[in-house]
C-alpha cells in the first residue's frame, strides 16, 4: 500500500509545500511593509529577498505539480481546476513580491501618522491571503470546510477595501503636495491589490468546489 | 455444418461485447480514469472466466422460454437478435440490450414454430427489465451516499481519492466483467445449448470441459473480441451522454451494475441463500445496459443533478425497439431459412395450426 501511494503522497507534499510558500510569502509581505514603515532598512531588505525566494520556490513547485498531474494523468476531472487554482495562487505571491519591490524602488514618503493605516491595510490583505490558502488546503482534503474559509477571504477583502478607502481620504485631506498625495494613493492601491487577487482566486475556488461534489 | 450455425452466436457475442460490456466500463473510460486498453484487457479476461465458471443458471431460464432444438433455428434466433442490435441501434451509437433482443427473437421462434411460450418465464424476464434497473438505482444511491459520508468524515486528499478510485475501478470492472460473463453468456450461447456441436467432453491435457462449457468459452471469447474491437465508441457515449459523472460516481455505477448482474446470475449465491433458508429468486439474464442506466439514475437522484432526458428517452426507446425488431427479423429469417433454403428450423414438424399459435398458447 505504501508503494502504491508513495508517488501520490510525494505530489501531495509538493502541493502542501506550494501552499506553504504562498502563505509564508504573504506573511513576509506584511512584515516587509511593517519594516518599511518603521524605517528598518536592513530588515526590509531581508524581507524583500525572502519573498523573492518564496515566490521562486512557489513557481518551481507549481511547474513540477502541473507537469506531474499531466504526465501521470492524475485527477482527470479536476486537473484543469487544480492547475487554474495553482496558477492564480501564484499570482497572489507575485503581487506581494511586486508590491514590496515597488516600495523598494519608489520609496514612498509615508507620513508618520498614516503608517498605522498602511500597516492595518497590509494586515487585512495578508489575512485574506491566509484564509485563501486555508480554503485551498480544504479543497484538497475537506471540501465542506472550503466555504467557511472563502467567506473569511471575502470578509477581509471588504475590510481591506474599507481601510484603503479611509486611507485615501486621509491622504487627500492632508496638506501635502499633489504629487506626494498621488504617490501615496498609488501605494495604497498596490497594497490593496493583494486582497483583490485573493478574492479572484476565492471566486474561482467557489466554482471548483461546487464542481467537486463527490 | 453445425459449426457454421454458431457464427450467428459469435456475432451476437461480439455485439454484446461492443454494447452491454462497454456499458460497464463506459463511465470509467468516459471520465478518463481508465485507459480503454486497460478496460478492454480486464473486461476480456474476466468476461471469459465468468462465462465458463458459472453461467448455467441463466441459460436454463432462456431454455424454458424457448427450447430451440434445431441448429438452423438457433442460428436464426441469435442472428435476429444480433441484427436487431447491430443494424438498428449500434450504428446510432445508443447503448442497447442484447437481453431484450434475444428474448424477442426466441418468442419469434416460438411463434413461427408454433411452440408455446412459457408465460411465467417471459413474465419473469420482462419484470427483470424493470426490477434490475430499479435495484441497480437503489444500490448505487446507497453506495453513493455512504461513499460521500465516508470521504467527508475521513478527509481524504483529492489525490488519494483519485488513486484509490483507479485501483477500485479495475477491481470493480473485473467483478463487473465476471458477472456479465456469468449472467449474459446465456443470451449469446443459450439458444445453442441443445444443439451444441462440441463433443460431450473435450480434453485439454488433464482438464476436461463439457459441451456447454466449450460453447460458453467460445461465446466468452466472442464477447471479449467485441469489447476489444468496437466498444470504445459506446463507452464514450454512455460515459458522457446521460449525465456528467465523477470518477467515484463511475466506480459506484460499475459496482451497482455488477452486483445486480451477479445477484441475478450466480448459482453459488442462489445456493447460499437457499442454505440460509431465505427466499430465493429466479436466475435471469438481465441487461447490463439497464443496470448501468439504473445506477446512473440512482446517483443523479441522490445528487439532485439533472438528467439529459432526451438521451434517457432515446435509450428507453431502444429498449422497446430491440425486442420487437428482433422478433420481426426472426420471423422473416426463419421463414426464409425454412422455405428458401429448406432448412429445418425446429426438430418437430411444424404443426398445421401455426398461424393460430400465439405466445403462451400450447399447441402440442
Amino acid at each position: 500500500m505504501t508503494i502504491l501511494f508513495r508517488r501520490t503522497r510525494a505530489l501531495e507534499a509538493q502541493i502542501d509545500q506550494f501552499l506553504d510558500a504562498v502563505s509564508e510569502g504573504c506573511l513576509v509581505f506584511e512584515q516587509g511593509i511593517d519594516d518599511y514603515l518603521r524605517h528598518d532598512e536592513a530588515s526590509f531588505e531581508e524581507r524583500r529577498k525572502a519573498i523573492g525566494i518564496f515566490e521562486a520556490r512557489a513557481d518551481e513547485l507549481r511547474r513540477e505539480v502541473e507537469t506531474r498531474l499531466y504526465a501521470e494523468s492524475l485527477i482527470p476531472d479536476h486537473r484543469g481546476d487544480v492547475l487554474g487554482l495553482l496558477e492564480n495562487l501564484d499570482n497572489v505571491i507575485d503581487q506581494a513580491k511586486r508590491t514590496l519591490g515597488q516600495f523598494e524602488v519608489e520609496r514612498p514618503d509615508v507620513p508618520e501618522d498614516l503608517a498605522a493605516d498602511y500597516l492595518a491595510l497590509a494586515r487585512a490583505c495578508t489575512q485574506s491571503t491566509q484564509h485563501l490558502v486555508n480554503a485551498c488546503r480544504a479543497f484538497f482534503r475537506e471540501i465542506t470546510a472550503v466555504r467557511s474559509h472563502i467567506h473569511k477571504v471575502y470578509f477581509f477583502e471588504k475590510e481591506a477595501d474599507r481601510l484603503a478607502d479611509s486611507l485615501k481620504r486621509k491622504v487627500f485631506a492632508k496638506d501635502l503636495e499633489l504629487a506626494r498625495k498621488i504617490h501615496l494613493r498609488y501605494f495604497c492601491l498596490h497594497v490593496e491589490t493583494l486582497s483583490d487577487r485573493a478574492e479572484e482566486v476565492a471566486d474561482r475556488l467557489a466554482i471548483y468546489t461546487i464542481k467537486r461534489t463527490i | 455444418m453445425s459449426w457454421i450455425y454458431l457464427t450467428s452466436g459469435l456475432f451476437l457475442g461480439w455485439s454484446l461485447g461492443a454494447n452491454d460490456a462497454a456499458n460497464l466500463f463506459g463511465t470509467a473510460v468516459g471520465t478518463k480514469m481508465l485507459r480503454f486498453r486497460t478496460a478492454a484487457l480486464v473486461g476480456s479476461v474476466f468476461v471469459v472466466i465468468g462465462a465458463v465458471a458459472g453461467a448455467h443458471g441463466t441459460s436454463k431460464t432462456l431454455g424454458r422460454l424457448g427450447a430451440i432444438d434445431a441448429p438452423a433455428g438457433a442460428f436464426m434466433v441469435a442472428l435476429a437478435a444480433a441484427l436487431a442490435v447491430v443494424l438498428l441501434l449500434t450504428k446510432s451509437g445508443l447503448p442497447v440490450s442484447i437481453t431484450q433482443a434475444i428474448v424477442g427473437a426466441i418468442v419469434g421462434w416460438n411463434l413461427f414454430t408454433g411452440r408455446p411460450t412459457d408465460l411465467k418465464t417471459l413474465g419473469q424476464l420482462v419484470s427483470s427489465w424493470l426490477i434490475s434497473p430499479l435495484l441497480s438505482a437503489l444500490i448505487a444511491a446507497a453506495l453513493f451516499g455512504a461513499t460521500r459520508a465516508f470521504l467527508r468524515r475521513l478527509k481524504v486528499h483529492l489525490l488519494e481519492v483519485d488513486a484509490w478510485t483507479r485501483g477500485a475501478l479495475v477491481a470493480a470492472g473485473a467483478f463487473g466483467a465476471f458477472s456479465l460473463g456469468q449472467n449474459d453468456i446465456a443470451n449469446v450461447m443459450g439458444v445453442f445449448v441443445r444443439v451444441s456441436p462440441f463433443p460431450e467432453t473435450t480434453r485439454f491435457g488433464p482438464f476436461g470441459a463439457t459441451s456447454v462449457e466449450m460453447l460458453f468459452l467460445l461465446g466468452g471469447i466472442a464477447i471479449a473480441v467485441g469489447i476489444c474491437t468496437y466498444s470504445h465508441r459506446v463507452m464514450l457515449r454512455l460515459g458522457s451522454g446521460l449525465t456528467s459523472l465523477s470518477p467515484l460516481g463511475a466506480l459506484i455505477v460499475v459496482l451497482a451494475a455488477a452486483t445486480v448482474l451477479f445477484v441475478f446470475g450466480s448459482p453459488d449465491l442462489q445456493r447460499l441463500v437457499k442454505a440460509c433458508h431465505l427466499p430465493g429468486w429466479p436466475l435471469l439474464p438481465v441487461s447490463a445496459t439497464q443496470a448501468v442506466v439504473g445506477a446512473i439514475l440512482g446517483i443523479s437522484v441522490v445528487r439532485r443533478s439533472g438528467i439529459r432526458t432526451k438521451v434517457l428517452g432515446q435509450i428507453a426507446l431502444g429498449w422497446l425497439v430491440a425486442p420487437v425488431a428482433a422478433l420481426g427479423i426472426a420471423l422473416v429469417g426463419l421463414f426464409v431459412l425454412q422455405n428458401v433454403f429448406e432448412l429445418p428450423v425446429s426438430a418437430a414438424p411444424k404443426p398445421a395450426a401455426t398461424a393460430g399459435a400465439v405466445a403462451g398458447t400450447p399447441v402440442s
